[in-house]
């Protein structure tokens, strides 16, 4: 029952000045001409401003000429003619395939695969090709022009093969950039600087937000910078961590815990390969907790690789295990979607982020932890463990 | 006085109609004796003669296409508005139109060949024996469905007619049923697999890679590809150089059949068993129509218009085909074959409301079946700490 108010909690979101919680936006000035947009027309903008600077870019995947199946390519044929944004027949191993000898020759090719469900036949191309062509040719060759685009994650509906979250898998190619924006207005810039970046990258839609976020979108020309990660709302008790429709949720748990008198510290992570280690760690020294959440099943998600790397560089920092508040370790089921789902309620009730995080019990646990190093470690770590408890 | 006139004319004028009724019907179980049909139109061929255009069936079989064909039409709606009740959540592909290509493959072939489909799969299901009220419940997501609730519309499964599904991803089932077929080669079955798959997945490579090695090992494969000339909104010749779909084998024979003619798709897929299993696979492109859009969330009249829909309705559709060789041969009159339809009603109403009553699966089920069970591994949810559960 809670996690289906959870769920509920999702259909509604405006982010920006609803909530207050925006403080800190690296993106475009106040001055210019900003639009009320949702994620697909934001991302449509996007790509009107991408085939307009650059006349060797191209668009192209399943069904995009008339619109797509979510609008974000509508009125791009019309505007830039049949022989830049086509269709192309069921093949997704072939559109990728196509798209980075496309790339290959210097052009700029937006690839779009319908679902990320079905980006798997097309999994060799992007690991085996994509990510190795600059490597393996010395740099000779490369195929940087290449973005793939793909919409993914949990709708309430989809089922086994509309709502899965492959991330993970693409997390782990050297070679390639994976980038998954929160809102409108991040989707445009990110989407901006994938296509202009030269390397090839995957960029992951939330395909919830299409129509469901509504944000002040700028209407010029901007991009946002890949591989720095956002705070986007400041705390000291405890980081939470995440990315893409995931963030929505995460937000309302940070309200209900602010209810609790925790304060979170929540940091949209935008690009996760290669992602923004020093943000986290500089907050995690911050809080002393971790929490991180995606909508992934929880083994081998990405959020392992952000606990692992976050215990090498913060394990003295942190005053409790890492959290992860993740999808569960099943297939994508049909009708228990909402108890598969990471809802707020479970962030809520996660160790790290439940139960009094009264300042005692940090002491109480601080002391008896250290107590154990101290035996072990040089009198310089005393002296910083000490200042550590009286935080 | 009035009355007993009344009553003697009403008499009069009942009895001729009930002689007559009595003379001309033929019951449906009795009549076996063969008749033998033309089919529309010629087969057309590649690299193997075609099979005659005359094909022997029965009063019997015909009353079954028939009855079976009205049923299969009648789920459909039905399934149509309990989508649009929201009852059936999720996605929906209806098969409405084609239900010559199911109902003419189960006439030629037996419960032992394997059948694999896409997951426009409903009718392939009842085709194979599969009962309204398991498919209703699937639909709606229900415990007491075929996949108990777990698989939905485009997962319909029956093991024991050999019924493969219900597959999600556009031509992966086409080198699983090669792999079928192949299973069926070693145990030496005398089986044949068929393989079904859209003219939109006809683009796909698995298809080529999976036809490639099923032509080496003559392997006993029908490939089926239900051609129904949209793959979702794309027409064919706007996705495929070829639209021969029956010729694309190459080197593998294939054979271009009116998939709205149940008794041509009986003979071609009886040809079609009687060649794999002597000779390796073979492509049967059959020539379709889908009356609804792609999935119910397309309204199916943006990429192609109206009069095109009712035209093939009016010109082409199966079930009137069948209609009208019955009453040719007076197997039945036009109000009996009515009054089945009205039978057939009433029984996909009494699946969907039982189907409707029953329970959705119980929350431990999320984690039931995806090992084997007994394999002990531990499932994590939130935390690690807040959510285990050992997986059954």
């Amino acid at each position: 029952m809670a996690s289906l108010l959870g769920r509920f909690c999702r259909k509604l979101v405006v982010p920006g000045s609803a909530h207050g919680s925006r403080m800190i936006s690296t993106t475009a000035c106040d001055s210019e001409a900003v639009k009320s947009l949702n994620l697909y027309s934001a991302i449509n903008q996007a790509l009107h401003i991408a085939l307009e600077t650059d006349p060797r870019s191209y668009v192209f995947g399943e069904d995009v000429g008339f619109g797509g199946v979510f609008r974000c390519t509508t009125g791009l044929a019309e505007r830039f003619g049949k022989n830049r944004v086509f269709n192309t027949p069921l093949c997704e191993q072939g559109i990728v395939g196509f798209g980075i000898g496309l790339a290959a020759m210097g052009n700029r090719a937006v690839v779009e695969i319908q679902f990320a469900d079905y980006i798997y036949p097309a999994f060799d191309q992007i690991v085996n090709e994509a990510a190795k062509f600059r490597y393996r040719s010395g740099n000779q060759f490369n195929c940087g022009g290449l973005t793939i685009r793909a919409p993914y994650g949990a709708v309430g509906h989809g089922g086994h093969y509309h709502s899965q979250s492959p991330e993970a898998f693409f997390c782990h190619v050297p070679g390639i950039k994976v980038v998954i924006p929160r809102s409108p207005r991040e989707a445009k810039g990110l989407l901006l600087s994938s296509i202009r970046d030269p390397n090839p990258v995957v960029f992951f839609e939330p395909k919830w937000l299409y129509r469901q976020a509504v944000e002040e979108v700028p209407e010029h020309d901007y991009m946002i910078p890949l591989s720095q990660a956002e705070v986007i709302r400041e705390g000291n008790d405890i980081t939470l961590v995440g990315w893409g429709a995931q963030l929505t949720v995460m937000e309302q748990a940070c309200l209900d815990a602010e209810k609790e008198g925790i304060s979170c510290e929540l940091i949209d992570l935008k690009t996760l390969l290669p992602w923004d280690k020093e943000t986290v760690e500089a907050s995690v020294k911050k809080t002393g907790r971790l929490l991180i959440s995606h909508e992934a099943p929880v083994t081998g998600g990405f959020g392992a690789e952000i606990s692992a790397t976050i215990l090498e560089r913060c394990f003295l920092k942190l005053e409790a295990p890492v959290s992860r508040v993740c999808g569960l370790d099943t297939p994508f089921p049909l009708v228990f979607e909402p108890f598969y789902m990471p809802t707020k309620n479970k962030a809520s009730s996660s160790s790290s982020l439940s139960s009094p995080l009264k300042k005692k019990h940090y002491l109480i646990m601080g002391l008896h932890v250290w107590c154990r190093y101290w035996m072990q470690s040089s009198p310089l770590l005393i002296t910083s463990h000490s200042i550590c408890f009286f935080r | 006085m009035a009355l007993s006139r009344l009553s003697s004319r009403s008499t009069t004028l009942l009895q001729p109609l009930a002689t007559t009724s009595l003379l001309r019907r033929r019951h449906i179980s009795t009549d076996t004796t063969p008749i033998t049909v033309e089919t529309s139109l010629p087969f057309t061929s590649h690299l193997i003669s075609p099979p005659s255009r005359a094909v022997e069936t029965s009063s019997q079989e015909l009353l079954s296409f028939f009855r079976d064909m009205a049923l299969m039409r009648r789920m459909e709606i039905a399934a149509d508005s309990l989508y649009k009740a929201k009852l059936i959540r999720g996605f929906c592909h209806l098969y409405d139109g084609q239900e010559a290509v199911a109902i003419g493959m189960e006439a030629a072939i037996t419960k032992r060949d394997a059948i694999i489909t896409s997951y426009r799969d409903h009718c392939t299901f009842l085709g194979r024996g599969g009962g309204l009220f398991e498919a209703f419940s699937e639909l709606m997501g229900r415990t007491t469905g075929c996949s108990k609730g777990k698989g939905g519309s485009m997962h319909f499964y029956k093991k024991d007619a050999s019924f493969y599904g219900g597959h999600g991803i556009v031509g992966a089932q086409v080198p699983l049923g090669c792999g079928l077929a192949f299973a069926q080669k070693y145990s030496k079955e005398e089986a044949v697999t068929f393989t079904l798959y859209g003219d939109g997945a006809a683009n796909q490579g698995q298809l080529f890679e999976a036809l490639n090695i099923a032509a080496l090992w003559d392997l006993p494969a029908v490939l089926v590809c239900e051609n129904n000339h949209y793959g979702m909104g794309t027409a064919e010749w706007r996705s495929a150089k070829s639209p021969a779909y029956f010729k694309r084998g190459d080197y593998v024979p294939g054979l271009k059949v009116d998939g709205m003619d149940a008794l041509a798709v009986k003979q071609a897929c009886k040809f079609a068993k009687e060649h794999a299993l002597k000779n390796g696979p073979i492509i049967l492109e059959m020539d379709t129509y889908r009356y609804h859009g792609h999935s119910m969330s397309d309204p199916g009249s943006t990429y192609r218009t109206r009069d095109e829909i009712s035209g093939v309705r009016q010109v082409r559709d199966p079930i009137d085909r069948v209609r009208k060789l019955i009453i040719a041969h007076d197997i039945a009159t036009e109000k009996e074959l009515k009054d089945m339809e009205k039978e057939v009603r009433k029984e996909v109403d009494a699946a969907v409301a039982q189907a409707k009553e029953s329970p959705i699966p119980e929350p431990s089920e999320l984690f039931s079946n995806i090992y084997v069970k007994g394999f002990g591994a531990e499932s994590f949810g939130a935390d690690r700490k807040e959510l285990r559960a050992t997986l059954p």
